[in-house]
């Protein structure tokens, strides 16, 4: 609220109201709409738009797509939606979108991350009917097809790529440091004798960076937490499940012992100081910074991240580093202690859904069907630094060539693993990052962290727990 | 507005006709406000009683008083309600209304160039977006910022005032985005004090803070009540500032409950939870007003 004219006699009861009212607005659920639907010959296409203003990789992408499109159905229109939002805002407002009939689009883009939670809600359409007369369905790779089939059985999603997340190293710094140019650590301790020797003889570099805390949001979860949870020795056992979900009970662990490893992993790299500056790594902006100053700029050694960084350093990106390829290596990161499989990797990405409230939904479908072609598909991923989910465009060597790197992370498919993206999940990954927050900071140990995270785990999940 | 009614001549209409022919012309508005004013207000009062989630949710219910129970047996929310005390204290009534009172006293005797100066840098730090002041005070307290840049330079010790003191290092923001209200208010409360009044108190031979003390402020008290009640409910809801600079970290060490409402209701999705807080918010809105409603009206 920002009063206009003082005035001393004004009425009290009237800007309480005032008041009131700019308090109350942001808990209103409604979103403007744009009257999607009114016309059956347009389909409507909401999409994030990268929140940096050089990055316009799909936004090309979609225009492309929409004039192949309209020339093959006389007739039909296009309307392209963008939503400009960093993350977790982007899936806010899309849910507040697809809550009414009036602001549904006719086609969404979903992060796996939430499509089970929008699922629950009633928000998407299942798309087995369509799926089963498409063709191209059959290139998709079997893990990447369930990445969006819920707890009913059902598909909601065609995904559009995947990705993959292991460890960037900078070659430089690693030359100073003794270290070798072809790294590739085979243990948990590995790593941190690496980052133990950068600080030692290249002491005004970082060492190594994990994702961590509330700030960084989901990154710290996938990028640093699960990175490290999925190979500890309980997860990579025989037979083992799930380390944060048991799907025979359908209940979330807790009290794991991994759980606690992985905790002290991320507390080792902070109480070593191997990690950035604790104030540093709880900056909203890190990650931003990782890609855009630090590695760049040599002033990183070990970067624990995802397999689209590449993306930030194409030409016409903005902040181009073509020379990335030769400064930087390349390692999967390990298991615990060197275990079977012996690395570790995680995956998400994004699908295209369709909203249950969407006019147009056969439209909708056939625009994914013009988008994945097997060419638009290869070009996507090339274009935004992803990997592929169509087994064609895997095996054409056009892709693996198109950019360094590709290959490395496309080979960390076999190994990967995809988080339990069930409803709660979003509220559990807060629980990690609040635990793996406390821990960076030296406010808690780690017993007394995984002991907050498994209470916070009973609230969030509404007592849906099993302890190990 | 006094006299006014004395001097309508001619036949007096009838009392009930007068009232339709003054109150029809405001039905539309009325009608409007109540619609899109009221209405959202009432949905949300609503709401707070729900389990409403934004996702991950095929039906909510209505739960009564339960998301008011969590609130107050939630460590983080009560963590909130300290903070946002603080906050308001701190920024709102020590820091923009002194400053703005200070700076409003002191332009009074400055010379015009001096004046228009002061008073435009001062405006200029309020018309600024509110993300775009966050950005520039976030720019002005990191770790590699101007504040610390200058401290360097007079060899003094340097740290991430972001992270060390965030509830402070955003109080700060909020003074200074938010003093050139307070000061345009002053300053037009001073101009309104008859220059007799002060000549005849320093022909008295009363000092200045005696003057500032037994004139000054006893004439401008309406003006304190007034300025003091917005910018408390305006630094209540204070929000794009302290998302911008530190997202209410570390540790949520500057999570104010605008920010804690947003977490819970849109990160965590707890719509109806998160408006539950905004309610309770409400209320501590009102509980200021009413502090100030009281202290204008013992003192007339």
């Amino acid at each position: 609220m920002r009063p206009t004219a003082p005035h001393p006699r004004r009425s009290p009861l009237r800007l309480l109201l005032t008041a009131a009212l700019a308090i109350t607005a942001p808990g209103a659920l409604t979103a403007c709409g744009n009257g999607s639907g009114s016309d059956p010959d347009t389909v409507e296409v909401s999409y994030k738009q990268s929140t940096d203003n050089q990055v316009r990789v799909m936004d090309t992408f979609l225009a492309d797509v929409k004039k192949q499109f309209e020339k093959a159905n006389p007739g039909k229109k296009v309307k392209l939606v963008p939503i400009k939002a960093p993350d977790s805002e982007y899936y806010t407002k899309v849910q507040q979108m697809l809550r009414s009939p009036k602001t549904a689009p006719d086609l969404v883009y979903e992060d796996t991350f939430l499509i089970n939670s929008d699922i629950t809600s009633g928000y998407l359409k299942p798309l087995d009917d369509y799926l089963a007369d498409w063709k191209d369905w059959d290139q998709f790779i079997d893990t990447a097809k369930t990445a969006a089939k819920a707890e009913d059985g059902k598909t909601y999603g065609v995904p559009d790529g995947t990705d993959t997340r292991g460890l960037w190293f900078d070659k430089a710094i690693f030359e100073k440091a003794g270290l070798p140019a072809d790294w590739q650590p085979k243990t948990w301790e590995d790593v941190l004798d690496a980052a133990r020797t950068i600080k030692r003889k290249v002491p005004d570099v970082i060492p190594l960076n994990v994702y961590t805390g509330k700030p960084a949001g989901e990154a710290a979860t996938m990028q640093g937490f699960e990175m490290l949870l999925y190979g500890t020795e309980g997860a990579t056992a025989a037979g083992a499940s799930d380390p944060l979900y048991d799907e025979k009970s359908k209940k979330w662990k807790a009290g794991t012992q991994g759980f606690k490893d992985a905790l002290t992993f991320v507390e080792t790299v902070y109480e070593e100081k191997l990690g950035p500056e604790v104030s540093d790594a709880l900056d909203p902006n890190i990650s931003t910074r990782v890609r855009g100053e630090l590695l760049p700029e040599g002033r990183l050694g070990i970067n624990l991240d995802g397999s689209w960084l590449p993306q930030d350093w194409l030409p016409g990106s903005g902040h181009e580093w073509p020379e990335w390829s030769e400064k930087l290596g390349l390692a999967a990161m390990p298991t615990q202690n060197g275990q079977s499989p012996g690395k570790v990797s995680m995956s998400g990405g994004w699908t295209w859904a369709i909203p249950d409230k969407a006019a147009n939904p056969d439209l909708a479908f056939k625009f994914i069907e013009t988008m994945q072609t097997k060419a638009n598909a290869q070009k996507w991923y090339i274009a935004n630094s992803g990997i592929a989910v169509r087994k064609d465009v895997a095996a054409d060597p056009a892709y693996a060539e198109a950019q360094p790197g590709i290959r490395f992370f496309t080979d960390l498919v076999s190994s990967t693993h995809y988080r339990p993206a069930y409803p709660a999940y979003p509220k559990v990954s807060t629980a990690i990052q609040e635990a793996m927050e406390s821990v960076t900071t030296g406010d808690a140990s780690v017993a007394e962290a995984a002991k907050n995270y498994d209470e916070e785990l009973k609230a969030a999940t509404d007592d849906q727990v099993i302890e190990e | 507005m006094k006299g006014q009614t004395r001097a309508t001549s001619g036949p007096v209409p009838h009392p009930a006709l007068r009232t339709a022919t003054r109150v029809l012309p405001l039905t539309p508005a009325t009608v409007l406000l109540l619609l899109f004013l009221a209405g959202p207000i009432a949905y949300c009062a609503y709401i707070a009683f729900t389990d409403l989630q934004l996702t991950g949710q095929a039906e909510d219910s209505f739960i009564g008083f339960e998301n008011f129970r969590t609130a107050f047996g939630d460590e983080a929310f009560l963590n909130a309600v300290w903070l946002t005390l603080v906050f308001t204290v701190v920024s709102a009534l020590l820091g923009q209304n002194t400053l703005g009172l200070a700076l409003a006293a002191l332009m009074q005797r400055a010379s015009k160039p001096v004046r228009t100066l002061v008073g435009g840098i001062v405006v200029t730090a309020w018309v600024l977006p509110e993300v775009v002041a966050g950005f520039l005070l976030y720019a002005f307290f990191r770790r590699e910022g101007t504040l610390n840049a200058v401290l360097d330079w007079l060899h003094l010790p340097t740290q991430n005032w972001l992270y060390t003191l965030p509830i402070l290092a955003v109080s700060f923001a909020n003074v200074w985005r938010g003093t050139a209200f307070s000061m345009l208010v002053y300053s037009a409360a001073l101009n309104e004090i008859p220059k007799e009044i002060t000549e005849a108190a320093e022909v008295d031979g009363a000092g200045g803070w005696r003057r500032m003390w037994h004139i000054t402020l006893p004439m401008i008290r309406r003006s304190i009540g007034t300025n003091l009640m917005l910018i408390t409910l305006q630094t209540l809801s204070v929000f794009g500032l302290i998302w911008v600079m530190t997202r209410g970290g570390p540790g949520g060490k500057s999570q104010t409950l605008p920010l804690f409402m947003y977490e819970e209701a849109f990160q965590k999705s707890m719509i109806g939870y998160g408006t539950a807080v905004a309610l309770l918010l409400l209320v501590v809105g009102s509980l200021f007003s009413a502090v100030y409603l009281r202290l204008l009206r013992t003192e007339v």
